[in-house]
């Protein structure tokens, strides 16, 4: 890790799009806070989960759940997808327990990281809730879902940025119960609703040989309250498009044919996700929370280091994982855009820019 | 998932439930409240006693709506490794102790038609937690709880209060038995059957349970397993090339502990799985409820927190 440092974070701008004109962009300070996953020059493979227990200030790591300049953007969006498919949101009916669970975390957390923006007051079971960016204030009984305008956990994630699932453990096993999922790199809570680990892992290359699934469902069978996990995942998507789901294939499929060098750095984005993970306390469910982060080729190359090393490790990622990633026909553009701001010096230890 | 502190607990109360059970309240001693939990959880507690630091598990038994105290309850074991004796004899009122945060091996099934919680003795803490999700849930559920005399039958009257005629009780100085069999098997499709007691009531509820051809899934259990006491054998750690001596009331997890050393552990009770350790050499004595049957014989793993060695050395792959 490199020294400590401060990281400004920039405030919320007006509403951007992932669609259509795509106006979504990173603003300087955006870019120096993107939790680029990458410690080293050479693509490898490993779970890396470490315990979620705060990072620099202003870093993404630093908050429960990050909020920034992104959030009326991210909330405007998942609004467009479910008011055209409210299947996004689905949770199964013995969950309200975890329900009322997310809607507790989430809040609490969001007031005590962000109170400028977020105020939770509480008289018994009497709550009421702030949302100033989102100019919410609504009281509510909890454990009450007739009081709120949605059932809880949909209430809370509309306005939290990034997707959401839930998991009910029982026989030894994670079942996918429930979730947010507006924002997704290609998978289906419609489709994996109610299967069990091994089965929405299933399309995952590699992995599976490797026992990495049986080692991180034994651990995550015994994650501790007030104890989250987070790692990073990522892949790469065409334009910033939030929605690339296998519902709306139709839409964003097509793109990735359009790649060329020399539109690569406008339109190839890579794709993060900060995925933490909380065991809920009454429910005994798992809270996954997959917060995706998207950044331009364009932008990237502003970080020397990112620059040098981003196509260092496109370049060693084995055939199969760019097939499941969706990038194995695009990667040629992307890397021959990349290689021109490649110098072949070295690059520093850790993520972070120098 | 080791590294992580503990969370620092005054002991508000403490209350002689029988002439063996004590009941412990534990507040929070650096303000704030605790972590929520469900029904069947269990904290680590421990104990820094003058000669040696014991960590115990036991499970919640208060409301998990109640974030301000957690209550566990500590049998008297007088032939034990001393922690529930320093519990009895050295802890008071006003005293700090730490514990874990909540882990949960013993969940309900939310998913049940119904609930049948069979407890024996001291067995019946997980479920005095479980009683109130259930009421909250107006789940169909039925409390069976066995215990040896009038004498020893703890909160007999605040499970009365709080099941009604969903308590039955069994007294054993009164022939009064459970009969998993025929309990068992009036039981609708659907059902699951949780039980903690001693070893043989646990058997017992099994083999009725797969007699009756009940899926593996619908049956749960919860027995953690004390580390027993044996003959002192050396560790070799292949890794560090360390060697250090396990004593006779010592677990192989806590003479690696008092070398300075920090094994992943969990529960301490041979049931969550998180020691599991490589064997690369020696005869192992397994005493955990974790690793299966054809782990066990090949000798291949151990769960450091419960089982020691049959031979005079191990070497361990660590």
């Amino acid at each position: 890790m490199a020294a400590p440092m401060k990281i400004a974070t920039p405030p919320i701008k007006s509403a951007e799009s992932f669609r259509d004109d795509f106006t979504y962009s990173n603003s300087p300070q955006a870019i120096r806070r993107f939790p680029f996953p990458f410690h080293e020059d050479e693509y490898m493979y490993s779970v890396n989960i470490e315990p979620h227990n705060g990072g620099p200030v202003g870093s993404v790591y630093a908050p429960r759940f990050d909020i920034d300049e992104h959030y009326l953007s991210e909330t405007e969006e998942r609004r467009l997808v479910l008011e055209q498919d409210p299947g996004r949101c689905q949770v199964l009916p013995y969950m309200m327990e975890a329900q009322w669970d997310t809607l507790e975390l989430l809040m609490e957390s969001l007031a005590a990281d962000y109170p400028q923006h977020f105020t939770l007051s509480k008289e018994g079971d009497r709550w009421t809730w702030e949302n100033r960016p989102l100019g919410i204030r609504d009281s509510f009984v909890f454990g009450d879902p007739s009081t709120l305008p949605q059932e809880p956990f949909e209430y809370i994630t509309r306005q939290v940025q990034g997707d959401f699932t839930l998991h009910g453990q029982r026989d030894n096993m994670l079942y996918m119960d429930g979730g947010m999922v507006t924002c997704q790199a290609d998978w289906s809570l419609d489709f994996d609703l109610g299967m069990n680990w091994y089965e929405w892992h299933g399309p995952v290359p590699k992995a599976h040989q490797m026992g990495i699934f049986d080692r991180a469902l034994k651990f995550l069978l015994n994650l501790q309250v007030e104890r989250p996990v987070r790692r990073l995942n990522w892949t790469m998507t065409i334009n910033p498009r939030m929605d690339t789901s296998p519902e709306n294939y139709h839409k964003w499929g097509i793109d990735r044919s359009t790649v060329t060098p020399e539109n690569a750095g406008e339109k190839a984005h890579l794709r993060v996700e900060l995925q933490t993970l909380y065991r809920l306390p009454r429910s005994n469910a798992i809270l996954f929370s997959i917060r995706c982060y998207l950044i331009s080729m364009e932008e990237l190359v502003t970080v020397p280091k990112w620059a040098r090393r981003f196509p260092r490790v496109l370049r060693t990622l084995p055939d199969e994982l760019a097939e499941y990633k969706g990038l194995i026909d695009y990667r040629p553009a992307v890397l021959e855009y990349l290689e021109q701001f490649d110098d072949g010096a070295e690059t520093s230890p850790g993520t972070a820019p120098d | 998932m080791t590294g992580q502190a503990n969370i620092p607990v005054r002991v508000a109360r403490i209350e002689q439930i029988t002439p063996m059970i004590r009941r412990f309240t534990l507040e929070r001693s650096d303000g704030g409240t605790l972590p929520g939990f469900s029904g069947g959880s269990h904290v680590v507690v421990t104990m820094r006693g003058e000669e040696r630091t014991h960590h115990n598990p036991y499970s919640l038994m208060g409301s998990p709506d109640d974030k301000q105290r957690y209550q566990i309850s500590v049998r008297r074991d007088d032939d034990g490794r001393g922690g529930s004796l320093f519990m009895h004899q050295k802890v008071a009122e006003g005293d700090t102790l730490e514990v874990s945060p909540p882990t949960n091996l013993f969940a309900l099934n939310p998913l049940a038609e119904r609930h049948i919680l069979i407890a024996g003795g001291i067995g019946i803490t997980p479920f005095m937690a479980q009683l109130h999700e259930l009421r909250r849930a107006g789940a169909d559920y039925q409390m069976h709880y066995a215990f040896r005399d009038q004498e020893n039958a703890a909160f007999r009257d605040e499970l009365e209060a709080a099941c009604g005629d969903r308590l039955t009780a069994y007294d054993g100085s009164a022939g009064q038995f459970v009969q998993p069999a025929q309990l068992l098997g009036e039981q609708p499709l659907g059902t699951h059957v949780y039980v903690c007691g001693p070893k043989g009531m646990i058997e017992a509820v099994n083999e009725a349970a797969f007699e009756l051809g009940w899926a593996d899934s619908h049956v749960h259990w919860e027995e953690f397993a004390a580390p027993p006491v044996g003959k002192p054998f050396r560790v070799v750690l292949q890794k560090s090339g360390m060697e250090i001596t396990v004593p006779g009331a010592s677990s192989v997890l806590e003479a690696l502990e008092d070398a300075g050393l920090q094994p992943n552990c969990l529960c301490r009770g041979g049931v969550c799985g998180e020691c599991e350790t490589a064997v690369v050499e020696g005869e192992i004595e397994h005493n955990d409820h974790f690793l299966p049957d054809d782990v066990k014989q090949s000798n291949s793993r151990m769960m450091i927190c419960v089982s020691r060695a049959r031979s005079e050395r191990v070497v361990l792959d660590l």
